[in-house]
């Protein structure tokens, strides 16, 4: 039997809020600093509030409020949060080895010492 | 029989989580558990020795109070703008971990850390290229990563 959102306890209503907003609002200045950070390297950073603790929020609420209106633990979520944690280093380093190649192939010497070649 | 045990277990906890917690889904997940154990004994992959179970919790909760403080730093840098100018740099770290699955694990750690992102990892030299969005202190930046992080998992992980 699922509760109606009415019925939800005040406490459980407050708290399932303040997750969600704060797991959004880290999510929009993450898209908001990727949009804006002037270099590529400081964008890679953005994103990750989103995928971190901005999906965590999100996450937490969900189960806050599926396990109170079902009246059972919901605890699926946490698979989701899981997997983007595991996920998300896969493309981030993909993108970053990309950019430093192509920057050292430019002649960048980024985090190399004189007698590297950087293979 | 089961290369993988653990790998085993936490996909049928998957399959049951996803799925409903009956017995029709426990036999279907074992089943497919342990196909995807023998699945993945075909690539061998090096096989992690997890010593020290009872540091796991703490360097998750580490983790997780660390990213946190993390978001709130990059939250606030990016909603400054360009009042208030950071230093983003590149940084060397030399680490004493070299199991893949630690290795795999500390990035994992860096990357979800929205200050921090791994960029390449050195074999030869072992040592690991890091941007960071705002150093301050290089010096604490790396002894904080190997005090914070890398000491557990040298413990954790053989």
């Amino acid at each position: 039997m699922m509760m109606s959102i009415a019925d939800l306890p005040l406490w459980v209503a407050i708290i399932v809020s303040v997750l969600l907003i704060v797991g959004a609002m880290l999510t929009l200045i993450g898209a908001i600093g990727f949009l804006r950070l002037p270099t590529f390297y400081e964008r890679l950073h953005a994103p990750t509030l989103g995928t971190s603790w901005g999906v965590g929020g999100v996450m937490l609420a969900s189960i806050i409020y599926f396990s109170v209106a079902g009246s059972r633990p919901v605890l699926h979520e946490i698979l989701i949060g899981i997997f983007v944690t595991l996920t998300t280093p896969i493309t981030l380093i993909l993108l970053a080895r990309a950019a430093l190649h192509r920057d050292r192939s430019e002649g960048n010497r980024i985090g190399l010492k004189d007698d590297d070649d950087g293979n | 029989m089961i290369p993988y045990p653990l790998l085993t277990v936490s996909l049928i906890v998957m399959w049951l989580t996803l799925n409903a917690f009956t017995l029709g889904h426990l036999l279907l997940g074992t089943l497919i558990a342990v196909f995807a154990g023998w699945a993945l004994a075909a690539l061998r992959p090096e096989k992690p020795k997890i010593r020290k179970w009872h540091l796991l919790p703490i360097l998750a909760f580490r983790v997780m109070v660390d990213i946190l403080r993390s978001n709130a730093a990059v939250a606030l840098l990016i909603l400054r703008g360009k009042r208030r100018p950071h230093t983003a740099a590149f940084i060397t770290i030399p680490l004493e971990i070299e199991h893949p699955v630690a290795l795999a694990a500390m990035s994992v750690i860096l990357t979800s850390t929205p200050g921090s992102a791994w960029l390449a990892y050195d074999s030869r030299q072992k040592t690991v290229l890091i941007h960071v969005l705002d150093l301050v202190d290089e010096e604490a930046w790396v002894a904080a990563i190997k005090q914070r992080y890398e000491s557990l998992l040298l413990e954790i992980i053989e």
